[in-house]
């Protein structure tokens, strides 16, 4: 049957009414080798996989099962199933009309019958129902017709055949639910592999059947004890290959959607496999591009995961940083909605543990140049819980954000964030007023410390390149080879170090080259180098003193004051109008007394 | 950083290690440590800098079980570590300590995000090959047992990449471990790890010895190929074809060719795609009696796929598949085997079949011969040219030249130039712009092989080149004035003078920087074969140069480039050998003025 392939698609003379091909009872995958030798082309571009079975028998209209009598029943309802076995070309709309008719007429009558009489399901009629199921939705989808398929802009291809599917979809439902259902009977039928395939079809891209499939794999997963371990390692897999392989499976939201609701049923204290499941499946889930599609039922399973178990917050935290998104601003406003639920849920003892490197983030958040990032993180302050957090920490928090608040608040374009920010550091003056003052002046020192440095880094690589030229030449074997050529000749414009210094100081230049050794010195080998490294250690606060003016005439041009605290409170923290210019660094910050 | 990666090996390098104590270690980890990813990553990159100012021995010794120790950073930080652990040889101290690498590497591998993890693989792969036979069974191969055990799947997939370089050099008992090790790696519970080692099937059965690949590989491949996931099975498609290369004709037959005709039939159509895909490999692989007896009627089936992505993947291997049959029964196949379905596909109902086909299906007329060429494919290509998607009207018109080798451009000319004609009036403008690029090799082959070749040119296709120079989109305007500068010496010069030249001038004036420059480039060629024909030359034709523009100057030009008025060179007038110098002609013109 299964190889010989039909000839003619013309439907021969009704013999036997009712009756169609049936596929043999082992072979319940439903998959139909046939249909793909079909070579008639299609006739629109749908969804559909193409599969008929053509050469059968024309389906007439049985008796109605609420007409014959009980000892009939079994026996029509097993014909019933039969003829709803039977599939149809819906790409052609018009192929076959009083069969399809027949066929939706039978299916509704299952429907009905299923969900209303009881003593229906009786053990001989599981194979036909789940063989019939079976026939019915288990194909391999089509390829999708538009690669770039985006579930939010793009309309989906919905699938053809729809006006019966749906109905196989009710019923399954119905039967799961029957209260006559027996899973010990049918879990004979319901094994592994109808669950493996019935998960494929979360691929399909019509919503309507992933919302069926949705509830359907619920319930399989309410009845049948034995096939929740392999649905969950199932659902691993599907989700790991989106994650790391395909990044394409229309299903996830359905499926985060109903891991949820198993989430909320694990008993405490959390399995190791539930854990891991959090960290390796759920938390990478994040960095995938279309995260939109169903981050709100990802985040929803995240905070299911800690209500059970609060230790996994940091974990859970630090994962979500990990995968922190640096250049999809979208997803980083869904990041930080994500971090705010979170954060609502914590435990204190929790919040320690992470608060550092969190509001580190929120504070790069909070200089977003996008801002419905920085609105979103700022948002934060309005949460009164994680205000108290925050209260409550304020000497770990504050200096976290502060420098970066302190900066943007004077940088950001757009007036809603600047005015946000003020109110930011009025809660935060009067939270704790000593503090904020004592960060705001060390606010300066701090941007002095990241320039040295910096500055010292820069020193260190231009040592290590200088090293490894040494030693390029080193291999060549010319140690007497001029070791001008090695070294750019346009990084040392002067020729010793500090001979001009004084001089003309080209502004531009970076003060480190000049305390960079000429290439004469460092010709003169191991001694010279260990002489010219601690000269160089001698040389920063030597340096450093030097230039100390340079610096404070830059420190006074970056440092604008803020606000003075009142004008803050009258204007309910809107921004002065003009920062005051070219205030020494001594110029009062906040001339505000302290609270006594 | 690869040059750097060759320094510790010489005798040189291990004397400076005195001056390396300098840097303390601890300043440069705190660099591999930084707050900011981005200077992490920096420092990362520089990892071979930092190693050799730490000599080999330090590197050893300090570096390396750091970086084995602090693999918890950003993906891109781990990335750039893998990248450079696998050119670290030398600044371990060369191949007696490359093992040293093997820890961090290990632990890369096992990373979840699969970029760091392929690029940890590779790595490894390169240095497994700098690792002496001794050190490779001593450190190489249990990493691989400890990877192909692991217990999370990336480890294991990892794995899967290993096998095939360890292999060749280990000793006989250790490679019965190594192949027991895969073998159960394909029969994995998890499909990330099967789709692993099904990819890596084909490489791995290269390397065994032939007995193992009939005894192991085979069933290996068929249980793959028959995987309940359609990913596993399309990846064992890809290793047939390396397995058939290895195997004789009758074993091919018994072995290999059941799992092959399933997978054609697959009933999911990924697997069916890869087979049309590998087509022309699997071909080759198979040789030419299976090929006549088993492919060609599995292609069949394959352009007849219910699954357009099938029938697209199909038609694009049309030509290949002719290509490689025996020379002297090609024609034969494909006119009762493959034409009769070739004629369905050009009235496929999806675009992407027909344009599939459109962009191979003139390389057919070289298989076919004229006379078959001009009654079976020539009324393909006319319905292609009208075809509703212009994308299987484009790629028609691209490749028309090789249809010109075979039927003759006469013939060509006769039957395609009113659909051409037609064309040049396309709504999309690539339609037109392949038109106008297409005219000068049209020209040119009328001129080379047909006596009336000027006639064809001046009458039919200057009319059309001419009318192209209104069209509304710039880059057409100024491929006309290309195309013109082109055409120029096959026409005589009363339409030069008469018909060219005018319409140049106008297009010199164009609003368009491009169309401008073209255009004057043309007039100073055309001028040029003017005044060597004696044609008084008016002044008004001198071209005058484009002046630069601030903000848009289309073309760097050659220094000392001229602009018409240098020496003129001489060029016969003979139309025959204009063409073959004309396609100098820019050369020579650049060359000369250089002078």
């Amino acid at each position: 049957m299964e190889t010989k392939l039909p000839p003619a698609s013309t439907p021969t003379s009704p013999s036997s009414p009712g009756l169609s091909p049936v596929p043999p009872p082992d072979k319940v995958d439903g998959f139909s080798r046939r249909s793909l030798r079909r070579a008639r082309p299609r006739r629109s571009h749908s969804s559909s996989q193409f599969r008929y079975q053509s050469n059968q028998q024309e389906l007439t209209p049985l008796p109605l099962l609420k007409d014959v009598p009980a000892s009939e029943l079994h026996e029509l309802l097993s014909r019933k199933l039969a003829q709803c076995g039977v599939m149809f070309d819906f790409l052609d709309c018009v192929a076959d009309l009083k069969g399809k008719e027949v066929k939706r007429a039978a299916l509704n009558e299952l429907v009905e019958c299923v969900g209303s009489t009881r003593g229906v399901l009786i053990e001989p009629v599981y194979p036909d129902i789940i063989r019939m199921i079976s026939v019915n939705i288990f194909r391999t989808l089509p390829p999708s017709e538009n690669p770039e398929f985006d579930p939010e802009e793009d309309e989906p291809n919905l699938e053809p055949s729809w006006p019966h599917l749906q109905l196989v979809y009710e019923f399954f439902l119905r039967f799961l639910e029957s209260p006559d259902f027996q899973p010990s009977v049918a879990k004979r039928y319901v094994d592994q592999k109808f669950v493996l395939m019935l998960l494929e079809l979360f691929d399909s891209e019509d919503p309507r059947e992933r919302e069926y499939l949705k509830t359907i794999l619920h319930r399989v997963y309410g009845k049948f004890l034995g096939l929740r371990a392999y649905i969950r390692k199932q659902c691993n897999h599907i989700f790991l290959r989106f994650i790391y392989e395909f990044e394409h499976f229309n299903g996830v939201a359905e499926l985060l959607e109903i891991l949820g609701s198993i989430i909320n049923g694990f008993a405490l204290p959390l399995k190791t496999e539930h854990k891991q499941f959090l960290v390796r499946v759920l938390i990478p889930l994040h960095s995938v591009k279309s995260l939109s599609v169903f981050h709100a039922q990802l985040a929803y399973c995240v905070v299911q995961f800690l209500e059970k178990d609060a230790t996994l917050t940091e974990h859970v935290i630090r994962g979500l940083l990990k995968y922190w998104p640096k250049t999809c601003t979208q997803k980083e406003v869904m990041f930080l909605g994500e971090m705010e639920e979170i954060l609502d849920v914590i435990e204190p003892s929790q919040f320690v543990k992470i608060q550092e490197p969190l509001f580190k983030q929120v504070a790069r958040c909070v200089s977003s140049p996008h801002f419905q990032v920085a609105e979103r993180a700022l948002y934060f302050w309005n949460n009164e819980y994680i205000l108290s957090l925050i209260e409550d920490n304020c000497h770990t928090v504050l200096p976290a954000v502060f420098g970066t608040l302190y900066q943007v608040s004077k940088e950001h374009w757009n007036q809603t964030i600047v005015s946000l920010i003020y109110n930011v550091l009025k809660t935060f003056m009067e939270m704790n007023g000593k503090l904020f003052d004592e960060l705001t002046a060390s606010y300066k020192l701090e941007k002095q410390q990241e320039q040295q440095k910096a500055q010292e880094r820069q020193e260190l690589w231009q040592g290590l390149e200088e090293l490894r030229l040494r030693r390029l030449q080193g291999t060549q074997g010319a140690k007497e080879a001029p070791l001008q050529r090695l070294t750019p000749q346009s990084l040392y414009p002067f020729s010793c170090p500090g001979a001009q210094r004084e001089t003309h100081l080209p502004l531009a230049l970076p003060e480190w080259l000049l305390r960079t050794p000429c290439p004469a010195q460092l010709s003169l080998g191991g001694d010279e180098e260990r002489q010219w490294w601690s000269w160089q250690q001698n040389a920063q606060p030597l340096a450093a003193g030097l230039d100390k003016g340079k610096l404070d005439q830059e420190a006074a041009i970056r440092d604008l004051p803020l606000p003075h605290k009142a004008g803050l409170r009258a204007a309910g923290g809107l921004p002065p109008s003009a920062p005051g210019l070219g205030q020494g660094h001594s110029a009062p910050r906040l001339p505000l007394p302290l609270p006594a | 950083m690869a040059g750097a990666s060759g320094l510790g090996t010489g005798p040189g390098a291990a004397g400076g290690d005195g001056d390396d104590s300098l840097y303390p270690i601890a300043v440069l980890i705190d660099e591999l440590r930084n707050e900011d990813v981005q200077l992490r990553l920096n420092s990362i990159k520089k990892l071979s800098t930092i190693a050799l100012a730490l000599g080999v021995e330090r590197t050893r010794s300090e570096l390396l079980p750091f970086l084995t120790d602090t693999i918890y950073d950003e993906d891109e930080v781990l990335l750039a570590l893998a990248e450079q652990l696998g050119n670290f040889t030398g600044l371990v101290g060369g191949p007696d300590f490359a093992h040293c690498l093997l820890p961090p590497l290990e632990n890369l591998a096992t990373v979840e995000e699969t970029v760091v993890r392929d690029k940890a693989v590779e790595s490894l792969r390169q240095i497994s090959q700098e690792h002496t036979p001794v050190a490779l069974e001593a450190y190489f191969v249990p990493l691989v047992k400890r990877l192909a055990s692991g217990d999370w799947f990336t480890s294991r997939t990892s794995a899967c990449g290993l096998f095939s370089v360890c292999y060749p050099r280990a000793s006989n008992a250790v490679k019965a471990e190594i192949r027991q090790q895969f073998r159960s790696l394909c029969s994995d519970d998890t499909p990330m790890v099967r789709r692993a080692a099904a990819s890596k099937l084909g490489e791995f059965a290269k390397v065994l010895e032939l007995d193992s690949v009939k005894s192991e590989i085979v069933p290996l491949f068929t249980n793959l190929a028959s995987d309940e996931q359609d990913s596993v099975r399309l990846l064992a498609v890809e290793a047939c074809v390396s397995i058939a290369q290895l195997l004789s004709q009758d074993d091919l037959e018994t072995l290999v060719m059941p799992t092959l005709r399933q997978a054609a039939e697959d009933k999911s159509w990924r697997v069916r795609y890869m087979v049309a895909d590998k087509f022309s490999e699997l071909q080759k692989a198979m040789g030419p009696k299976i090929t006549l007896n088993d492919l060609i009627p599995a292609f069949q089936n394959l352009l007849k796929d219910c699954e357009a992505e099938v029938r697209a993947a199909a038609a694009h291997k049309v030509k290949e598949l002719g290509e490689n049959l025996p020379i002297e029964d090609r024609e034969t196949i494909i006119m009762n085997q493959i034409l009769p379905y070739i004629k369905e596909l050009v009235s496929d109902t999806n675009q992407h079949v027909k344009s599939a086909l459109a962009s191979v299906i003139m390389g057919l007329s070289t298989i076919l011969g004229k006379e078959n060429t001009i009654e079976h494919l020539l009324p393909l290509f006319l319905a292609q040219l009208k075809d509703e998607c212009p994308e299987v009207r484009l790629n028609i018109i691209s490749n028309l030249d090789c249809v010109n080798e075979v039927i003759g451009i006469r013939q060509l000319s006769q039957s395609l130039l009113p659909a051409i004609v037609e064309l040049a009036e396309d709504a999309k403008w690539r339609v037109r712009l392949a038109i106008i690029e297409y005219m000068p090799l049209l020209a040119g082959q009328l001129a080379l092989s047909e006596a009336c070749g000027q006639e064809i040119t001046t009458k039919q296709m200057l009319p059309i080149v001419l009318k192209m120079a209104g069209d509304q989109v710039a880059n057409v305007r100024f491929n006309v004035a290309k195309s013109l500068q082109k055409i120029g010496p096959i026409l005589d010069t009363n339409a030069l003078q008469g018909e060219v030249k005018p319409v140049l001038q106008k297009l010199g004036q164009d609003e368009d920087m491009d169309v401008k420059y073209f255009a004057q480039e043309a007039i100073s060629v055309v001028a040029q074969r003017l005044r060597k024909l004696d044609f008084p030359v008016k002044d008004s034709g001198e071209p005058s140069v484009p002046r630069a523009d601030k903000n848009h100057f289309p073309r760097p030009r050659v220094p000392g480039e001229d602009t018409g008025k240098g020496p003129v060179y001489p060029l016969h007038g003979d139309t025959r050998d204009t063409l073959a110098q004309l396609e100098i002609a820019e050369l020579v013109h650049f060359s000369q003025s250089r002078d």
